[in-house]
């Protein structure tokens, strides 16, 4: 566990490998990183399925940081015409696309690991609601896990941008706007966001440097303190009990099995298997049926003409439904300021799960009735404002129910869900926890 | 270690002055980067007048500009769309143009200089998209049935009429803006600039 953090350091057998081993070892902590974090890091034996999505969104991370340094060796933020009156920077995702050596390849890549990276993240919080993970003491590591969420979202946004494409253009357009709708900073707000009157040259510049520098380095500070704190505690567990009250006789959970070898070697069928997946989409269906490259976004953008439908990609989805359920004012401020207000407190509520949540119980396996019917609803609700915010706003299911309600409906559940959770968790039934981990 | 730890006071003030001096420079060092990211000087004296020939815009028909990285619509009202606009004052939500979306010589029903031309802002007042023309009354162009005809915002659903007025209970607040602009002669406009209000 990290909780040891005096580990001996390295006594040489005299071999050379030894020597550097405790050269290195007198100057830098890594047998006591080695064992704290991997080999002595002990984990619940578990873990199932759920427990993949933490190792792939690093994964992920991997891919969309390599990808991204070499797309950046050939894509150009510059929103201007070139001489056959195409904007540059569109040329030039064209231009990796049909000319750089496996430039397709290395974008395709990049777009699908976008969409990959929600999914395997929406999974790994899933996993946390469904099992308590970000119960005491766990709690830090959930807020944290809160801020990547953010930090991905900005992340996704701005880099949506660069292909300066319609759906570019008309998304960054919609979504800076928004900001305008705050009482009394919110124009100038906007202009300082945008760096122009429009979105223009100066706002692809900017998002170009926020996504390959700015939010990257936050995204990986973030990340370093999310496994941190996690090592700090030790991982929750599909009966959400704590491996580290029965201990053997050298102070090891008992129901503890090292980091590595046992779950590298297991994560490692997780990313063989995510590979595979992941190489079909990029391979047979980069577009996704043009749910992760929108159809509208192979054209340039035109500052001129709106694409007549415009909507977020996929992942966005469930919280611009969100946005767009707000159509009153309130207080005497604009129906789009609460717009804003909603979406980002559908994000926002989430680091509040710790607290809300006043269960006796962590895990859904000794959790009552109440609770697995609220949370089926409540993941049928957040598909279904997913899927709502894919269509215009003139959409009726089957022609007949009109869709503006019923996404009102699922926003206020949406809500609901989390601020009456301190009431109907607490009343809900439970069964006593086992005193250890069941397989 | 000492069994007393006294806090010596001109100390422990000189640290906080310190660090709050620190602090200070801290915020200052902010300003440039937080100002380098507004408009530069560039992009404040852009924005240039644009100068348009109406001579082959029939009634009817309707035509976009660009003027501040904006586009800029300029219709030819036909006598029917014009009729128009006093049957729709119950619908829409600023009949009387009174929210300063209009410089004041604009601010009447047609919202123009001259009844048949309107020059407006094509960009929706909610969101920034750019409203599609649905000129054609009725069931024609997808629209309701009592539907006279004018523009239909396709992000968030808002209609504005042919003077560019929001019909009520609609996403957008305030009806579309009609920029700054002149006549130099019957067919030729200036947008972007009108002698201040001549």
């Amino acid at each position: 566990m990290a909780s040891h953090t005096d580990y001996e350091k390295y006594k040489s057998d005299g071999s050379l490998q030894g020597n550097l081993l405790e050269w290195l070892d007198a100057r830098f902590p890594a047998t006591s990183m080695w064992r704290g974090h991997l080999s002595e890091y002990y984990a619940p034996k578990n873990f199932n399925f759920w427990y993949f999505f933490g190792s792939l969104a690093m994964l992920v991370l991997v891919i969309q940081i390599v990808t991204g340094i070499f797309l950046v060796m050939h894509y150009k933020p510059d929103a201007s015409l070139n001489a056959n009156g195409i904007p540059v920077a569109f040329a030039s995702v064209e231009y990796i696309m049909r000319d750089v050596n496996w430039g397709w390849l290395i974008r395709y890549m990049h777009s699908t690991g976008a969409s990959a990276f929600f999914v395997v993240v929406y999974l790994h919080m899933f996993r946390g609601m469904l099992y308590g993970s970000y119960r005491q003491p766990r709690e830090l590591i959930w807020i944290f896990g809160t801020l990547i969420f953010l930090c991905l979202m900005a992340e996704a946004f701005m880099g949506y941008l660069l292909p300066w494409g319609q759906m570019s253009f008309w998304g960054a357009q919609v979504i800076v706007n928004l900001f305008s709708a705050i009482p009394l900073i919110g124009e100038p707000l906007s202009i300082w966001i945008r760096g122009d009157f429009v979105v223009g040259d100066a706002t692809l510049n900017r998002f170009f440097s926020f996504h390959v520098i700015a939010v990257p380095l936050v995204l990986l500070g973030l990340v370093a303190a999310h496994i941190l704190a996690l090592h700090e505690v030790g991982s929750n567990n599909p009966d959400g009990v704590e491996i580290k009250k029965r201990k053997d006789v050298h102070g090891n959970p008992l129901d503890g099995i090292p980091f590595h070898p046992y779950y590298t070697v297991k994560d490692i069928v997780g990313v063989v298997v995510f590979l595979m997946v992941f190489s079909i989409i990029v391979f047979f269906a980069p577009e996704g049926g043009g749910y992760f490259l929108e159809y509208n976004n192979f054209l340039p953008a035109d500052p001129l003409k709106t694409p007549l439908h415009i909507a977020p990609v996929w992942y966005f989805t469930p919280y611009y439904s969100l946005l767009r359920a707000m159509v009153w004012p309130l207080f005497g401020i604009d129906a789009k300021f609460w717009g804003v207000v909603a979406m980002g407190a559908g994000v926002v509520i989430l680091a509040f799960l710790p607290w809300l949540d006043r269960s006796p119980v962590k895990s859904i396996r000794y959790r009552g009735p109440i609770f697995k019917t609220l949370l089926t609803i409540f993941v049928i609700a957040f598909v279904l404002l997913g899927f709502l915010g894919t269509q215009p706003p003139s959409y009726a299911f089957f022609g007949v129910i009109p869709s503006a309600p019923v996404a009102q409906v699922l926003s206020a559940y949406y809500f609901l869900y989390f601020l009456t959770m301190p009431w109907w968790s607490r009343i809900d039934k439970y069964q006593p926890e086992p005193d250890r981990v069941t397989m | 270690m000492s069994n007393e730890c006294k806090v010596d006071g001109g100390r422990r003030r000189l640290v906080v002055a310190t660090a709050a001096i620190g602090g200070v420079g801290a915020l200052a060092a902010v300003v440039p980067f937080i100002s380098s990211m507004l408009p530069s000087e560039r992009a404040k004296a852009a924005g240039a007048p644009v100068e348009v020939d109406l001579g082959n815009l029939e009634p009817g028909q309707m035509m976009t500009v660009e003027w501040r990285g904006k586009p800029v619509w300029i219709i030819n009202r036909s006598p029917s769309m014009l009729e128009s606009l006093s049957k729709l004052d119950e619908a829409v939500a600023d009949p009387k143009s009174e929210k300063p979306m209009q410089p004041a010589y604009c601010k009447n029903e047609a919202r123009s200089i001259k009844p048949e031309i309107m020059v407006v802002v094509g960009i929706c007042t909610h969101l920034g998209c750019s409203p599609s023309a649905k000129f054609k009354k009725g069931s024609e162009e997808g629209m309701e049935g009592a539907w006279l005809g004018g523009f239909l915002c396709p992000c968030h659903g808002s209609t504005f009429d042919f003077a560019g007025r929001v019909f009520k209970n609609k996403p957008a607040p305030d009806n579309l803006e009609v920029p700054p602009h002149m006549y130099l002669s019957d067919k030729r406009i200036l947008i972007g600039e009108d002698k201040k209000g001549a």
